[in-house]
């Protein structure tokens, strides 16, 4: 029994890693009342710079950086339109969803000789444990730390009142662009590196189909988990989970596997219905913030 | 100056301003690389208007774009973000080719029959997401997203089943050919057809290399009737009045849960149609292994978004999404420059295009400057 | 008057436009340290612009601020904070899940050198404050729980905490009881003993004499007047105010009642926030035809849950609501529409209107699916358009041509004037207004009025719901008291005085209990 367990666990944990990662700066960016619905494309472009830098360097923690670096431009974009310039903050991140996976296919084609495919890097991220993979402990660490920032700190205390009253921080002198651009960017920063470590730890190379609908799924673990991280990081495990099973009983013949790979899907479905109800968004969510409304 | 301050103040500006920033940003992108901007835009537009052949190829392209658009853009008006276009194209697909490998009755019943199960199929899938939400606050885009990847799933499930996969192919049958919408489909193959093509060659170039069919007259009748149903009908207007204030609405006597069911119905069955079309339209008139989302409905958020989630501005705005992907590839191989540079410029225009707001501010604090002198 | 130390603000001709509009003219102010000086004025007169470029939050066009003699530049909040600057705001500035505690911290945190909170120490520091000026309040609830009285407490905690010197309250009595004022009043001269100085921002005459020393008044962003509160009366203030005479009380007849034709009997209604509470416990009421039923209580007593039942907007637990004589409860806000209920809701810009749909569009937004603005399904704008034009030449709606613009455009009056236009238009048995002349000034308000007792005289049952006291005197022929989902009694217009309907509208507790808030 606990053999059939433990192969499912481990692909649950690695497929986890980086929709944690993109759920968490999810979390952060939403918040602060900032929608993020760009994190694909920065988890997309973070996968591409991760493994194309990982391989020039050579270096795995570099290249692990470096997505983190990517995915917190791309932000920065998203941060200058929807906080500055009061921009339709979704369609800021859908345009991102299509100017990063735009921009890593484009790169990639320039820096390795015409393929959309970059070559495998020599070095992954190391594993612990066994055959944990790093970022699946980093993940949880993080996951903690952000709680911790949220709940236990001031920065987390201005996060939290921004989102949700920023008039109200606001007359007590809290600088409410600052507080959201802190926070977008750091959505890009965890994206890029959730983007990373899909490339650098769960397969070795970039290629178009890496990063396909993660960002997406991180986005709904967001909503799923009610805005708190551990919440998204629960969402995220089960979604994971959905798919390992699919992966660990692919050799089952009676039912198609395709059927069997819709299951986290419906599955979630599912969930949503019998359990969550309706959740309840930061009240400033999308909501741009001008000074002197009333 | 006042005149100036009026046309900035004009939505099409405000997009025409957007557009031109998501060319010069991809010209400088372009010319970092070390290619020629200018010989860029050349092969573009050579790409997409030098041939009779690319004029039509683009209208094939932009048919289901401008469907899907105005999909996102009906349900836009409701409040509702239909992310799961994409997933509704999907079964719209899956439902007209199995409907049309399955029947096979003379083309006037055969035609309607495989287009009303796409549009079925397509609107199930929306009325699953509406429901869910109006009945248990479930948020559209997760449903939306969700159910997007259980039609690609059921897609590959169709086209590797036995009854449906084409042997030792990763695609389906086509369906029967009595359902094709494809225009002079049978002449052009029969013997006084070729005869006549074989002296005609601009027709040829379109008949023969295209898939010319019925379905961009069908868009644009789909685009007029929906802009009409939005502004001129009692559905209309309560649409809006729930996209714009659902408490108001509510509280008027509208009913709030019922709109968005009935939103999504509508939206789910015009990307069915969309994708019936192009199954009966165009080759292969059948399903393919799927490895990831071809990005038709997904695309149509971009169309229904530059067009200000207008109907009749989709028709516009697919065109030229249609035209930039396919005038893309030239690009690609006539210079060498990645075609992912179309991504790239659709992503900045639809980036400009968020940021439009700013043009009608910087209109207003040109007049209030004017008062100021005054 | 010199720039002296001995004033805790001065601001000197002080002015600022928005857009075309001028929102002050040169105004001036002097506040005397120690002093309660009131600022008088109706409704968009500038009496919170010209306190909010004092707190920094706009900035005067022209104009200088001086602080105990000194000139300041008031950049923004932080400035007016350093300067001893505090402000509690008419719609409170809190964060509705986060606790009384956090509220109060946000933005001036107690942490140690990583920036982690310590709640302790800073818990320590603010029931200090609680209890040298008797703010009660429970620092670990939740702001989303407690009474609005208790949530302006915590706005004044707020600023005391940041070593506020001079407080400035924007009309602070608008959702308090009678008595909950007399110990607002009781706290400010607790605050004054202390060497604070306050700055209150009111329309309401009497509070001005129950508290204030000195008071400014301002009518459309003109400075009018400074005067001693001592020997003058109320006439004289509300005339300088709205720069004619005005009649308090609202002209009326004596009602001629008809039969009862609208009927509550033993409803109950589920509190929204908690399953296991009732926001409506057995509630009971009549309307006649020819009558104006008024409603008093303090905002959160259950007028809401009430209003929201009988509009089909929220269920019935039990109980029956019967108009004509048919019942109408749990069924939807259409039916009750078709049933002959219009209502004028308290929230024009959530409930009443659609702000971004053109005036026309909304003249009809209850009726778009009836002959002759629609059949089979197509509208008919040419009758949807005459419509809207009867109804802005009827009820004088400025700008005369606007039927075809958004009508988020309009002003709040002429909003205001549509909804009921509209609601009329419905030739209903029963018509509710909810708090009809919130956020109007007084030419509005007296418009207001008018209309509804005209309804009155013309055989229609109208149930007034509102927490201005004064409203509900002046206007109703029938007063009930709501109190904690519960009518406390039903009187005649001329049976029970103000300060009878203000102990009930307490709980006829003891003074200064404040109710749960919904």
């Amino acid at each position: 029994m606990l053999n059939d367990i433990l192969p499912i666990l481990g692909t649950m944990l690695m497929y986890s890693a980086p929709l944690i990662f993109g759920a968490l700066g999810g979390v952060v960016s939403e918040r602060s009342g900032v929608i993020n619905i760009g994190i694909e494309g920065m988890m997309t472009f973070g996968a591409f710079m991760g493994a194309a830098v990982g391989y020039y360097s050579g270096n795995p923690w570099i290249g692990f950086l470096a997505g983190g670096v990517a995915g917190a431009l791309l932000s920065a974009l998203h941060a200058i339109a929807s906080i500055s310039f009061n921009a339709d903050q979704t369609i800021s991140g859908i345009a991102l969803n299509l100017i990063g996976p735009g921009l890593s296919l484009f790169l990639c084609r320039v820096m390795f000789s015409d393929q959309t495919v970059t070559y495998p890097v020599q070095n992954k991220l190391p594993k612990v444990f066994g055959s944990i993979d790093i970022t699946v402990v980093i993940a949880l660490v993080l996951t903690a730390f952000i709680w911790f920032i949220l709940y236990k700190t001031k920065w987390g205390l201005r996060i939290r009142a921004v989102g949700e009253h920023p008039a109200a921080a606001d007359t007590l002198g809290v600088n409410v662009y600052a507080i959201r651009y802190v926070s977008v960017i750091l959505s890009g920063l965890l994206s890029g590196f959730g983007g990373a470590a899909m490339t650098l730890a769960v397969v070795s190379q970039f290629s178009p189909a890496a990063i396909s609908g993660q960002g997406f799924m991180a986005l709904a673990a967001v909503i799923f988990g009610k805005w708190t991280p551990f919440g998204a990081y629960g969402a995220c495990l089960l979604f994971a989970f959905a798919q390992a099973l699919t992966v660990n009983l692919g050799g089952v013949n009676f039912v198609p596997s395709e059927i069997l790979n819709m299951l986290p899907y419906v599955l979630t479905i599912v969930i949503l219905v019998l359990f969550v109800g309706k959740s309840v968004a930061p009240k400033a969510d999308g909501v741009p913030y001008e000074k002197g409304m009333r | 100056m006042e005149k100036a301050a009026k046309i900035l103040k004009k939505p099409i500006t405000s997009t025409l301003i957007a557009v031109v920033c998501g060319f010069l940003i991809a010209g400088v992108i372009i010319a970092l690389m070390g290619y020629s901007p200018m010989e860029a835009l050349g092969l573009l537009i050579k790409g997409v208007f030098s041939r009779p052949k690319y004029i039509f190829k683009v209208i094939e392209k932009s048919t289901p774009l401008i469907l899907t658009g105005v999909s996102v853009a009906f349900a836009f008006r409701t409040g509702l973000f239909n992310i799961g276009a994409e997933g509704q194209y999907i079964v719209g697909s899956v439902a007209a080719t199995v409907v049309g490998i399955k029947l096979s009755f003379p083309p006037i019943i055969q035609i309607p029959v495989v287009i009303f199960a796409g549009i079925l199929a397509g609107a199930i899938f929306g009325v699953i997401v509406g429901f869910l939400k109006a009945r248990f606050g479930i948020h559209e885009v997760i449903t939306g997203i969700m159910l997007n990847w259980v039609a690609l799933y059921l897609c590959n499930f169709v086209v590797n089943s036995h009854e449906f996969n084409k042997p030792s192919n990763s695609k389906t049958y086509s369906i029967n050919q009595s359902g094709y919408t494809t225009i002079l489909y049978n002449w052009k193959s029969s013997k006084a057809g070729i005869e006549f093509l074989r002296n005609n060659k601009w027709l040829s170039d379109i008949l023969l290399k295209t898939d010319v069919n019925v379905g961009f007259l069908v868009a644009i009748l789909v685009a007029v009737l929906v802009w009409f149903m939005l502004n001129k009908t009692t559905i209309g207007f309560g649409v809006r009045a729930v996209g714009l204030n659902p408490f108001a609405a509510e509280f008027a006597g509208i009913g709030v849960k019922r709109h968005i069911t009935t939103t999504m119905a509508i939206s789910g069955s015009i990307c069915g149609l969309a994708a019936a079309l192009t199954i009966t339209g165009t080759s292969p008139h059948g399903l393919y292994l799927l490895t990831m989302f071809e990005n038709v409905g997904f695309n149509g958020l971009f169309v229904a978004l530059i067009a200000g989630s207008s109907p009749i501005s989709c028709i516009f705005s697919g065109l030229f999404f249609g035209g930039l992907i396919y005038g893309g590839n030239s690009i690609q191989s006539g210079l060498g420059v990645p075609s992912e540079i179309i991504n790239i410029t659709i992503g900045t225009i639809l980036f400009f295009v968020a940021l439009t707001k700013v043009v009608p501010e910087i209109a207003n604090r040109l007049a209030k400057r004017r008062e100021n002198n005054a | 008057m010199d720039i002296s130390s001995n004033y805790a603000v001065q601001m000197r001709n002080i002015t600022k436009a928005f857009g075309n509009c001028m929102a002050l003219n040169s105004v001036s102010i002097d506040v005397k340290k120690g002093t309660i000086h009131a600022m008088l004025g109706e409704n968009g007169a500038g009496k919170t612009t010209l306190m909010n470029i004092l707190y920094g939050l706009y900035h005067a066009d022209s104009g200088d601020i001086y602080i105990k003699g000194e000139k300041v530049n008031m950049k923004n909040p932080m400035v007016a904070i350093q300067n001893g600057i505090g402000m509690v705001h008419q719609h409170f500035k809190l964060v509705e899940n986060f606790t009384v505690a956090q509220n109060i911290m946000l933005g001036s945190e107690v942490t140690n050198k990583f920036g982690i909170l310590n709640m302790r120490k800073f818990k320590d520091e603010l029931q200090k404050i609680i209890n040298l000026y008797g703010l009660k309040v429970d620092p670990n609830a939740k702001i989303e729980n407690i009474s609005v009285g208790m949530q302006q407490r915590v706005e004044i905690l707020k600023t005391l905490y940041r070593g506020a010197e001079l407080l400035i309250l924007d009309e602070p009595t608008a959702v308090l009881t009678p008595q909950e004022i007399i110990e607002l009043i009781s706290i400010m001269h607790k605050l004054i003993e202390n060497g604070k100085t306050i700055i209150i921002i009111t329309h309401k005459l009497k509070e001005i004499k129950a508290s204030s020393e000195y008071c400014t008044i301002i009518r459309r962003g003109k400075y009018i007047d400074s005067l001693e509160v001592k020997g003058i009366d109320e006439e004289m203030l509300a005339e300088k105010m709205v720069g004619r005479s005005v009649k308090l009380i609202a002209d009326k007849t004596p009602a001629k009642k008809g039969k009862v034709i609208f009927n509550i009997e033993n409803l109950n209604v589920q509190n929204q926030q908690s399953n296991c509470l009732l926001a409506i416990k057995n509630l009971s009421l009549q309307v006649r035809k020819g009558e104006i039923l008024g409603i008093a209580g303090v905002d959160g007593n259950g007028q809401k849950e009430l209003v929201e039942a009988i509009t089909g907007l929220l269920r019935a637990q039990s109980g029956t609501i019967k108009i004509n004589g048919k019942e109408i409860q749990n069924t939807k806000p259409k039916n009750v529409i078709k049933n002959k209920i219009s209502t004028i809701h308290e929230d024009r810009q959530k409930r009443g209107l659609v702000l971004n749909l053109s005036v026309a569009e909304n003249a009809i937004l209850e009726k778009y699916n009836e002959r002759p603005f629609s059949s089979h399904g197509i509208l008919h704008y040419s009758e949807i358009n005459k419509f809207t034009s009867d109804l802005i030449k009827e009820y004088d709606v400025r700008p005369k041509n606007c039927k075809g613009v958004p009508i988020r455009e309009l002003s709040g009056g002429n909003q205001q004037k549509i909804i009921i236009g509209r609601e009329i238009a419905n030739e209903p048995d029963l018509l509710i207004a909810v708090q009809p002349t919130r956020g109007l000034d007084v030419g509005a308000i007296e418009y207001v009025h008018k209309t509804l007792i005209e309804e009155r005289d013309k055989g229609k049952a109208i149930l007034l719901i509102s927490l201005e006291l004064d409203e509900i005197m002046s206007l109703s022929d029938t007063i009930a008291v709501i109190y904690n989902g519960e009518i406390q009694g039903v009187y005649d217009q001329n049976e029970v005085d103000e300060n009878t309907i203000g102990l009930l509208m307490a709980g006829g507790s003891k003074v200064g209990k404040s109710s749960k808030n919904s």
